[in-house]
């Protein structure tokens, strides 16, 4: 019995997304991951394939798909193994501010090149002393007649060497409560003022240009703030849910592939006495541990998921299901490596490249401990 | 008992940690870990200064010393860097096994050249398809006059690229019941017949890329067989014993190193108001670092401790080992952990103190090896 109710129709866009995914992204994968960037023209293939935004209105060139095709996706493509395309952060993360907040006229104007892939996204938060703590945050944007002057540092901005388009967070230096100082704004590649930083070296997601951001008296049209003035946070509570469980998506699909891939090779390898290493006591044991927990995993995970699309606030499950599932990946990441041996040390074993990639995600939107916080907090503790 | 290091291991370790901070460059390090280098001269620098082979007889240049003494050099090492520590450590890698049970006009042409980090050695165990299993080998080596004919493959063999000489093991007797009928061969760089793989891209330890050698009738002098004929495979055993101590000490550093570069960053980053060193989640995740610290630090200066007073067991060695690595993986996860977006970017190094720390856990045997080796041990024969 499967807990979602996935139906012949998004079976088959799950299929014809595999299909894409196998001829069209998977081959370029390690040539990416060299690189540390992936082309723009891989996004545009998967937008023309329909693969980027699938919920958005078909007035904008959408297939107004539910939330199971945004899960479908972050799903098979956590299995190319490689983040660089990072279409869950763009389509189901980023643009889906736009779409809730934007005006008609910025709808209009974004939303078609965000789902053909012609608008890549990034979203700006972070900066160099603001991670978990947005509050913290020092960027400020300041009127100056019909125009708003961005000024401050942003960091760890996934797209960022790519992005055509990116969401900041920034605050009115005149608030002086910080919650509603925030408010978000749109900020356009080529902008003078906006200039891209150093293209960061990192332990995995080596195809994903993460990247510092800069913003100096960098002035764009008034209309440009998205939603309503200092509603930057209440937007951000608002979407922080679904990104965290997009997260979690993305790292049990993670763990269920490194686990395939362990599988495969404890099955297909064997000791000098040729016996396979899956026919170990404590290489079985091992695999059914982990096994248990992705299964447990998956099972808490697609009730979350029915309980997010059925438009529940499961802001707790979802804190316990992000830093549960990317604790989960680093876990079975280090056993699976076990399992190859001094194999295991080298790049050539399928699970290394995951071992480093998974690494981030028990910090990325929201590190584990404030996972934890935020569930403490909302359960009365 | 006594717990205090004595005079001279204080001094020894007060070197090895300015020969550390004056020669280790952490751009440097950064920059050749990507192409899988080692920094030029180092070798050289730290043979001359007598941290190589500094558990070796003064009559081969070493420092006449033990392995509690390699332990406070490789900890310190690591704790300044684990990629260049762990190289450094290994730039003699195999060397003991030449040292314990060698010929004496071997022991003489080779080993005072690798103390004084003049040439680099390397060690081939493994071959394909078989993992970490060495009850049988195909690599052969067959008699012919005063020569052995050696023919095989070997993989995953650390710096085989850079290394001047490899230790070998192979099967010299083909009748023997595995694991019998196996001896060591010391086979040097320019043997003819001998080819070295394009070294795979290492996921950590990335001074030390292991590369597959392929030995196509390399012919060895008589001299070359390390120990009697037929000894290979004790002897590699005694040899990994010897090595997982080492491996224990340079993970505790890798683990001490993590633990110094998140303690300093806890007590100078401010979220939410305070200093991260306020939070108790934070102040218990450095409690929980510390202890696993001195657990695996005691234990492998204990096994260093044993082994220098001839009594240490495998299942000591492959404890400490398998409690080091496993303290060092955790520990600088936990780092990485509290630096954050940091602890993830190359430049603030706690990922790689991570990778490394993951690297020494598989290599020489992942977890499970370990404790097949502890169970012997500790079970014994059954009736």
């Amino acid at each position: 019995m499967e807990i979602l109710h996935y139906t012949d129709a998004h079976r088959d866009f799950r299929e014809r997304l595999r299909t894409f995914l196998a001829e069209e992204i998977t081959p370029h994968v390690d040539q990416w991951e060299a690189d540390h960037i992936v082309p723009k023209t891989a996004w545009q293939k998967m937008g023309a394939a329909g693969f980027l935004c699938t919920w958005a209105a078909p007035e904008y060139g959408g297939m107004g798909g539910d939330f199971l095709y945004s899960v479908i996706c972050a799903e098979e493509m956590a299995r190319t193994n490689h983040t660089g395309l990072c279409s869950m952060l763009h389509s189901d993360i980023i643009v889906p501010y736009i779409d809730a907040f934007g005006t008609d006229a910025q709808k209009k104007k974004y939303l078609p090149g965000c789902i053909s892939g012609d608008m890549i996204t990034a979203v700006a938060m972070t900066e160099p002393d603001a991670g978990s703590d947005l509050a913290g945050m020092q960027a400020t944007a300041e009127k100056d007649g019909d125009e708003i002057i961005i000024n401050g540092s942003k960091t760890f901005i996934s797209n960022g060497i790519n992005a055509d388009l990116v969401i900041v967070a920034a605050k009115n230096p005149a608030e002086e409560n910080p919650y509603q100082a925030v408010s978000l704004y749109i900020v356009e590649d080529g902008t003078p003022g906006f200039k891209r930083g150093r293209h960061l070296d990192k332990m995995g997601f080596f195809s994903q240009d993460t990247a510092e951001l800069f913003f100096n008296d960098c002035r764009i049209p008034a209309e440009n703030i998205l939603g309503q003035e200092g509603m930057g946070f209440i937007m951000l509570m608002e979407k922080l849910q679904q990104e965290r469980l997009m997260c979690a998506i993305g790292a049990q699909a993670a763990a269920e592939l490194m686990l395939e891939l362990t599988i495969d090779y404890c099955k297909s390898h064997t000791d000098a006495a040729g016996k396979p290493i899956s026919k170990s006591q404590a290489a079985q044991f091992a695999i059914v541990e982990m096994m248990t927990d992705v299964k447990v995993g998956r099972a808490f995970l697609d009730k979350l998921i029915g309980s997010h699309a059925a438009g529940e606030n499961v802001v707790v499950e979802t804190s316990m299901a992000k830093y549960w599932t990317t604790d989960l990946d680093k876990k079975i990441a280090s056993r699976c490596l076990d399992l190859f041996g001094d194999f295991g040390i080298t790049e050539d074993c399928p699970v290394a490249r995951g071992f480093r990639d998974v690494r981030v995600m028990s910090i990325f939107a929201g590190t584990n401990e404030v996972m934890k916080g935020i569930a403490a907090k909302f359960m009365g503790l | 008992m006594d717990f205090k290091l004595t005079k001279s291991q204080k001094e020894i370790q007060k070197a090895a940690w300015e020969f550390a901070r004056g020669e280790f460059d952490k751009e440097i390090i950064i920059e050749l870990s990507k192409i899988q280098k080692i920094p030029d001269k180092i070798t050289a620098k730290a043979g001359e200064l007598g941290f190589i082979g500094i558990h070796f007889p003064e009559t081969y240049n070493g420092g006449g010393m033990g392995l509690v003494e390699y332990a406070l050099v490789a900890e310190t090492f690591c704790r300044k860097d684990s990629t260049l520590g762990t190289a450094l450590m290994f730039c003699a890698y195999g060397t003991e096994c030449l040292l314990r049970n060698g010929d004496n006009t071997l022991k003489d042409t080779f080993l005072p050249d690798i103390v004084d980090g003049q040439l680099t050695s390397t060690a081939a165990f493994l071959e394909p398809g078989q993992g970490n299993d060495l009850s049988k080998m195909s690599t052969r080596a067959e008699k012919d006059g005063d020569h052995w004919i050696i023919t095989g493959k070997k993989v995953l063999v650390p710096a085989a690229p850079t290394a001047d000489v490899c230790i070998v093991l192979c099967q010299t007797d083909a009748d023997a019941a595995p694991p019998a009928g196996m001896s060591l061969f010391l086979v040097e760089k320019g043997n003819k017949g001998l080819s070295i793989d394009h070294p795979r891209q290492n996921m950590g330890g990335r001074m030390l890329p292991l590369a597959d050698i392929t030995l196509d009738h390399v012919s060895v002098p008589e001299n070359t067989l390390i120990g009697k004929a037929g000894s290979g495979y004790r002897l590699t055993q005694q040899f990994f014993m010897e090595n997982r101590i080492q491996i224990a000490a340079q993970a505790v550093g890798t683990a001490q190193g993590a633990f110094d570069r998140a303690l300093d960053y806890v007590k100078q980053r401010e979220q939410f108001g305070k200093k991260l060193a306020r939070f108790q989640v934070t102040r218990h995740k450095l409690a929980d670092m510390a202890s696993k610290i001195a657990a695996a630090r005691y234990l492998t200066y204990y096994a260093a401790w044993c082994f220098d007073h001839k009594t240490i067991e495998p299942h000591l060695a492959a404890m400490a080992k398998m409690t080091a690595t496993r303290a060092a993986l955790e520990v600088s996860d936990e780092a990485v952990q509290l630096l954050g977006g940091y602890g993830y970017m190359t430049e603030y190094e706690v990922e790689h103190f991570y990778r490394d720390a993951k690297t020494a856990e598989l290599f020489q045997g992942p977890p499970a090896v370990q404790k097949d080796i502890i169970a012997d041990g500790i079970i014994g024969k059954l009736k």
